[in-house]
């Protein structure tokens, strides 16, 4: 157990220590004699890919895994966590990525859910005093805001700081954070920074997951390293380089550059959007893809890009306008782009892109049912066969294609939705943050797909909040501002230093 | 490069589909409460009961079988019963008009398909909840068909129409094969074509079924189209069975109805089920009350026998998908 110790920390005594924890479902070993230690004060990174052991690890620190095999200390002192109540005894919270608010709820109740101070009536509540214990513990966090708000009203990063001071309100003095800035802004991330900063001049520790390298060196302490459900090692940022630390993740080297033959000489005109206005809030979008290209669409998050995608798809009304595909002018539902060739790879994967109690099988061929059987008439054998192909030709690590499709990794979940519109035959593939909560490995790998698409002729319009990404993969982009094009770079001109120029509010 | 993910996913511990395995529980469950039954009562076995309770799992079927595709779709149709009534009303009211059993049945069949395009239309176009716009119509059908009987009881049908419900042919009731037809058919739909797999995709996620291309709409106007079709079948098939039709026969339809789909295992939340699991939840239920018909049990105790069963079922379901998953 040696080397579950750190090299060299301020404390001596771990404020929660895990020794040799196993956890088993059936056929997967999804942690594997893993040690970890989280010392007080200390922001702790998690690292791995999808499917390395991350999640099981931080739901058997909340109680909501129990481990086959391991102990657990805390303070030195040996003690149990066999349900959620345990660790919240022990001041663990989780922050997970999907909040656990009540939307209709306002802040203060939020916080104080289940525990409301009784006012002097049996079975009522002390509403100036939850609302005062609310102001102060938001105030505590830094957090300037009403706490008789409507959670529902709230922003994301406003649903998390109410998340934090919910865990703080309840002495937390371990917060385990999924993800935190995955759906926050630059500035919103500033934010949570600080209050991390904050949080551990108190004492509060932190373990924090994160697929982002350069949070990992800005926040990090030490870092443990998960693969397969084995601890690989632990380390301190100063000492490794982000690739060594990709190396660590994945067993391999992977190059982050995801390399690719720019398109010189683009083919003809496959989609152009003339004018594209809708209720959803953009307007007068122009846009030209061409056959062989990825074109990025790029903005700050709420800048409006999801919605040009989803009005070109016709998933949204369009007000006035027009798109024309392959030469026609096209209008309508969804099923009438996707019948033209127009394939639309959703941004939130579980809600939006897959049926998740069904078999990958199932939800491979759906969208191109009428296409393999043009008489009408399904036949299970030959739907089977299709999907067979695309799970060898997309390398989707899955048992078989009767698995259901909810318990792959996000990674192979994503291919699963690419596949769909390879079996229906799409020509323009709109990719919106086709790489959000992917691993390393899998994102080079979606790359590399998107590539050979546009190589074999199609073309790919590619929405990402990773700027990094549209730089080393588009080969021009188009920069959105508050439902606008704020304007156009070409491949000479495309570096993240442009992208966000011209994204920023000028307000 | 995924060879490290492969190794951590299981196997396919199973060759057999979860509807599969929910199927044979099923079967398993009717051959148990018949073999209880044979042995506690002695005219159970006889083929005249037999052939009685096939007839009468018939007309829950008929019904449960559309019903069963809406469920299917995440969507509940409460008005299959009130449509039987106003469908049987008219078609005999047609009959008695012009004497013409065939115009009754295509007169039958499209009045409850319109009620059932009807929903639809309110499902899709409208937005409103299946449960809720259903149960509307429910209201509407019944106050359509009791101003429309104005208290009256049609009776009387011309011999050849009553040989649809209580007819023999080969020594099976005419029922039974319809029964076995549109078991075939309504498989056959919801299993081998390109429509019912949709159809289940929609249940299972209707915003990813949209988002990949499937004209969720239309899908929807066809189920409910197909719901309220079925509906009209059956109401020939009473209509013939009893030779006589009055406004309030629908009432004790609908919820034996949605007894059989979730004694069958079609989950009201969509996605999973099969018609051929509605049949058997069907003929538990049938066989069911029967057996209490049979042991001399008073009828008093029917509701709360099957109300038991439908919980007890959908209970099993729920356990053994957790194990599964």
């Amino acid at each position: 157990m040696s080397d579950a110790l750190p090299i060299e920390v301020t404390s001596p005594v771990p404020l929660l220590e895990l020794r040799g924890i196993s956890k088993e479902f059936p056929g997967v070993k999804a942690l594997d004699d893993v040690s970890f230690a989280v010392y007080p004060g200390e922001v702790h990174m998690l690292l791995g890919e999808n499917g390395a052991g991350k999640s099981s690890l931080m739901k058997v620190l909340c109680g909501a895994y129990r481990a086959d095999a391991g102990e657990f200390y805390h303070e030195g002192k040996k003690v149990a966590i066999s349900s959620t109540a345990d660790a919240q005894k022990l001041g663990i919270a989780v922050i997970f990525q999907e909040f656990s608010l009540v939307p209709y709820l306002d802040i203060a109740q939020n916080i104080f859910l289940g525990r409301e101070p009784k006012g002097r009536i049996p079975g009522t509540i002390d509403r100036r005093r939850i609302l005062a214990d609310a102001k102060r513990v938001l105030d505590t966090i830094g957090f300037d805001v009403d706490p008789s708000t409507i959670v529902d009203k709230l922003g994301v990063a406003q649903q998390q700081m109410v998340e934090i001071a919910k865990a703080i309100s309840q002495n937390a003095r371990i917060l385990v954070m999924d993800e935190p800035t995955a759906a926050l802004s630059d500035r919103e991330t500033e934010l949570l920074f600080a209050l991390i900063a904050r949080l551990k001049a108190d004492g509060v520790s932190i373990v924090y997951i994160s697929h982002r390298m350069a949070e990992v060196f800005a926040l990090g302490d030490r870092i443990t390293v998960l693969r397969d459900g084995r601890r690989i090692d632990g380390v301190r940022p100063a000492d490794v380089s982000p690739d060594q630390l990709v190396r660590m993740m994945v067993g391999r080297n992977v190059d982050m550059t995801y390399p690719r033959n720019f398109a010189d000489k683009p083919g003809e005109l496959l989609l152009e959007v003339k004018g594209l206005t809708a209720a959803t809030g953009i307007s007068d979008i122009n846009i030209e893809v061409r056959r062989g290209e990825i074109v990025g669409l790029c903005g700050l998050v709420g800048s409006g890009r999801s919605e040009v995608a989803r009005a070109i798809f016709g998933a949204d009304p369009v007000t006035s306008g027009e798109i024309v595909f392959d030469g026609k002018t096209i209008s309508g539902e969804p099923d009438l782009a996707a019948r033209r060739g127009i394939a639309l790879i959703p941004e939130s994967r579980k809600s939006e892109g897959l049926a998740l109690l069904r078999s990958v099988g199932d939800n491979l061929v759906v969208s191109a049912l009428k296409k393999l059987f043009p008489s009408g008439l399904f036949d299970q054998r030959s739907a089977q066969r299709t999907s067979d192909g695309l799970i060898r030709q997309l390398r989707i690590a899955t048992p078989s294609a009767r698995q259901t499709v909810g318990l792959l990794s996000g990674g192979n979940q994503q291919k699963v939705v690419i596949g769909k519109w390879l079996a229906a035959g799409s020509k323009l593939f709109i990719f919106d943050e086709p790489t959000r909560g992917i691993d390393i490995g899998a994102k080079s790998e979606i790359f590399a797909l998107i590539d050979r698409l546009v190589a074999e002729g199609a073309a790919a319009l590619m929405i990402s909040s990773e700027q990094v990404e549209i730089c080393h993969v588009c080969d021009r982009a188009y920069v959105m501002r508050e439902g606008r094009i704020a304007g156009h770079l070409t491949r000479n001109e495309l570096t993240e230093e442009n992208i966000v120029r011209l994204g920023m509010h000028h307000a | 490069m995924t060879d490290i993910t492969k190794e951590v996913i299981a196997p396919p511990r199973s060759f057999l589909s979860q509807d599969a395995i929910q199927v044979f529980y099923r079967l398993l469950a009717a051959l148990l409460i018949c073999a209880v039954l044979a042995v506690l009562s002695d005219s159970f076995l006889s083929l005249g009961n037999i052939l009685n309770v096939l007839r009468q799992a018939s007309l829950t079927f008929f019904i449960a079988s559309g019903l069963t595709l809406v469920v299917l779709t995440a969507g509940l149709d409460l008005s299959v019963g009130a449509n039987v009534a106003l469908s049987a009303c008219i078609a005999g009211t047609v009959i008695h008009k012009t004497g013409s059993p065939a115009l009754g049945i295509l007169t039958g069949l499209a009045c409850g398909g319109i009620v059932g395009l009807l929903n639809g239309i309110m499902v899709t176009a409208l937005r409103i909840p299946s449960f809720i716009a259903t149960y509307g119509m429910l209201w509407v059908l019944n106050g359509l068909t009791y101003w429309y009987m104005a208290g009256e009881t049609l009776h009387g049908f011309p011999a050849g129409f009553r040989q649809i419900g209580s007819g023999y042919l080969f020594g099976l009731p005419i029922p039974v094969y319809l029964l076995l037809v549109f078991l075939g058919i309504g498989t056959l739909f919801a299993q081998r074509t390109i429509w019912g797999q949709e159809i289940y995709a929609i249940g299972a996620n209707p915003v990813a079924a949209r988002l990949s291309g499937i004209p969720v709409a239309r899908r929807l106007l066809l189920v409910y189209a197909v719901s309220g079709t079925m509906a009209g079948l059956a109401s020939i098939i009473f209509l013939s069975r009893l030779n006589s039709a009055e406004a309030d026969i629908g009432e004790s339809l609908t919820l034996p109805a949605i007894a059989a789909v979730l004694i069958g295992g079609t989950s009201l939340f969509g996605g999973v089920g099969t018609v051929f699991g509605t049949f058997i939840g069907a003929l538990i239920l049938t066989l069911v009350l029967n057996g209490m018909n049979l042991l001399s049990v008073s009828a008093n105790w029917q509701p709360l026998v099957t109300g038991i069963i439908v919980i007890l079922a959908v209970w099993l379901d729920m356990k053994t998908r957790r194990r599964a998953q």
